[in-house]
């Protein structure tokens, strides 16, 4: 076994667990720190595709400010401790919901994906950052376009639903 | 990948992480020298020549001190702050390059740990992982001061970030890479601190209020706060907070110094006299530590001067001020550049329209300011 995949296995590891101790924990302020360890090991992950770029914008931007912003709501709202009581009745439909879900989706990947057709084009997560910004600007463009339009509109309705009416 | 260039880069990492450890310590002196010349005082005398043994005896009495954890603290994520918080702090400097190559045994060393292609995004990668320690310390000493300070370093920290990776963005357009090697090179002829002054007043100011720096340092406001987020920590618990704030004192410097003041680069006028670094290379950390130190100067200057600003100004200038300008100071970099692909000499568009922007911005936010006293008044 190379270097690279006893990595990959330790790395996997510690996403699932993050990911379950993310879902489990009774306190709000671990589970953020869950999910922040959760997003650097998908940055390594990245890393280990050889995409730097990548991995460094998904640590500054869900690591980074994402996270802090959840962190700071959830200190700021006083909301750590999860009161409500929790009971099986209520989970296990969606659960079962749920699991049915991921079942049908193994089966289809583990049908429709083989090694053959797993080549992406790597060329266009290249190491060097410019390769990629030419990808996003010229192929890409529409969609990115659209995604920064989306986050335009996401922004004025933060703003007009924090802005309170002056009286007067 | 031979044995040799691992046994390479951990000397260079620990010779790196000793200068940055040693840095700390002898900034905390050179801190307090400045400040007692700039306030008439004499400052630190007593321990050694000029008190140069001051920060060695600083430390020995930090670490006998007795380390206090509040009984009602999270006793895990207490004890992990201090380490998250300087460990972002030590490890920043590591795309910094220091010089050019240089020949030691007949192998070639490169003066820095990592060249990599994203160097840029690396450093603000690792500063946005730094906030988490403050705020945790802030949450974990269960004392309301020390949550207000982590709340407010959170919302600071999250708001003058934008204006720093703006004046980021103004940098790798000049340069057109995000290596910092290759920024440094591509300012071999004029600094990016010349062609866009504007972008490195507004990455200064920004950085000032990511290291929570005076006039920014809400986070420890002693009227208001006791000390802030560090209010419960004593002993090396507390010696790491102050290490970490110092450690990134150099390393932001050493950074601002890289992107904005030519690196290890000779100063302009001594280019192509043999006191350039092509002619000497072990002149290039030289260099890097002189601009360091004037940096640095600056930002003491900055505290001895600058009274604290107010809370909800300090946001409003990073939300209404900084962040518009340094917009506009990444438009007009691209700008420039695209005027310069016509004729190199329109280049100089840059610095004077960014000039002009600069003036504009400080004088809006006097005429809010002024509006402000009327309506008070």
């Amino acid at each position: 076994m190379s270097g690279e995949l006893i990595l990959f296995f330790i790395l996997a590891l510690t996403a699932i667990l993050t990911a379950a101790g993310m879902l489990l924990s009774r306190h709000a302020v671990y589970a953020a720190l869950y999910l922040v360890l959760n997003f650097g090991t998908v940055a390594i992950f990245y890393l280990l595709l050889g995409s730097p770029f990548i991995a460094l914008s998904q640590v500054t931007v869900y690591g980074g400010a994402i996270m802090v912003l959840f962190l700071f709501v959830i200190m700021l709202l006083g909301a750590e401790q999860i009161t409500a009581e929790f009971s099986w009745n209520s989970v296990v439909p969606a659960g079962l919901l749920g699991l049915a879900l991921v079942v049908e989706a193994l089966v289809l990947v583990l049908q429709k994906v083989s090694a053959s057709n797993l080549q992406v084009a790597t060329s266009v997560i290249d190491a060097a950052p410019e390769p990629l910004a030419k990808q996003l600007f010229t192929v890409y463009l529409l969609p990115f376009e659209i995604t920064s339009i989306l986050l335009l509109v996401a922004m004025v309705g933060a703003i007009i639903l924090t802005k309170t009416e002056k009286k007067g | 990948m031979d044995s040799g260039l691992i046994l390479e880069w951990v000397i260079k990492s620990v010779i790196l992480v000793m200068v940055l450890l040693t840095g700390f310590a002898y900034l905390t002196w050179y801190e307090r020298k400045i400040l007692s010349r700039m306030q008439i005082r004499i400052g630190p005398n007593r321990a050694g020549i000029f008190g140069l043994l001051q920060p060695i005896a600083d430390a020995v009495k930090l670490i006998f001190k007795e380390e206090l954890i509040p009984d009602q603290a999270e006793k895990i994520l207490f004890i992990l702050a201090p380490i998250v918080t300087v460990v972002p702090a030590v490890v920043i400097t590591a795309t910094v390059p220091w010089g050019p190559d240089i020949m030691v045994f007949g192998r070639t060393i490169h003066m820095y740990i990592a060249n990599i292609d994203v160097g840029v995004l690396y450093v603000t990668a690792i500063a946005s992982i730094a906030v988490y320690g403050i705020v945790l310390a802030g949450w974990s000493s269960n004392n309301k001061y020390a949550m207000l300070g982590g709340l407010r370093s959170t919302a600071q920290m999250v708001s003058y970030e934008l204006a720093l990776g703006l004046s980021f963005v103004a940098v790798i357009l000049l340069a057109g890479s995000m290596n910092m090697m290759q920024i440094v090179e591509a300012q071999k002829n004029v600094w990016f601190a010349v062609l866009q002054p504007t972008g490195a007043v507004v990455f200064l100011i920004a950085t000032l209020a990511e290291l929570n720096r005076a006039p920014f340092d809400m986070p420890e406001a002693e009227q208001e706060l006791t000390a802030g987020y560090h209010v419960e920590y004593s002993g090396m618990k507390f010696a790491l907070f102050f290490m970490a704030e110092y450690t990134k004192m150099i390393a932001i410097s050493a950074i601002s110094a890289t992107i904005f003041f030519g690196g290890y680069r000779e100063f302009w006028f001594l280019k192509d006299t043999f006191l350039s670094v092509d002619k000497i290379a072990l002149l290039g950390p030289i260099y890097m530590f002189l601009k360091i130190i004037v940096l640095l100067f600056g930002m003491i200057w900055a505290r001895a001067t600058l009274p604290r600003i107010r809370y909800d100004r300090l946001m409003s200038f990073g939300w209404k001020a900084m962040l518009p300008l340094s917009l506009a100071v990444v438009l007009v970099s691209a700008f420039g550049i695209a005027l310069a692909a016509i004729n190199p000499l329109y280049i100089w568009f840059i610095p004077i329209v960014s000039i002009f922007l600069g003036f504009l911005t400080i004088g809006l936010v006097d005429r809010s300011l002024r509006r402000k006293v009327y309506a008070a008044g």
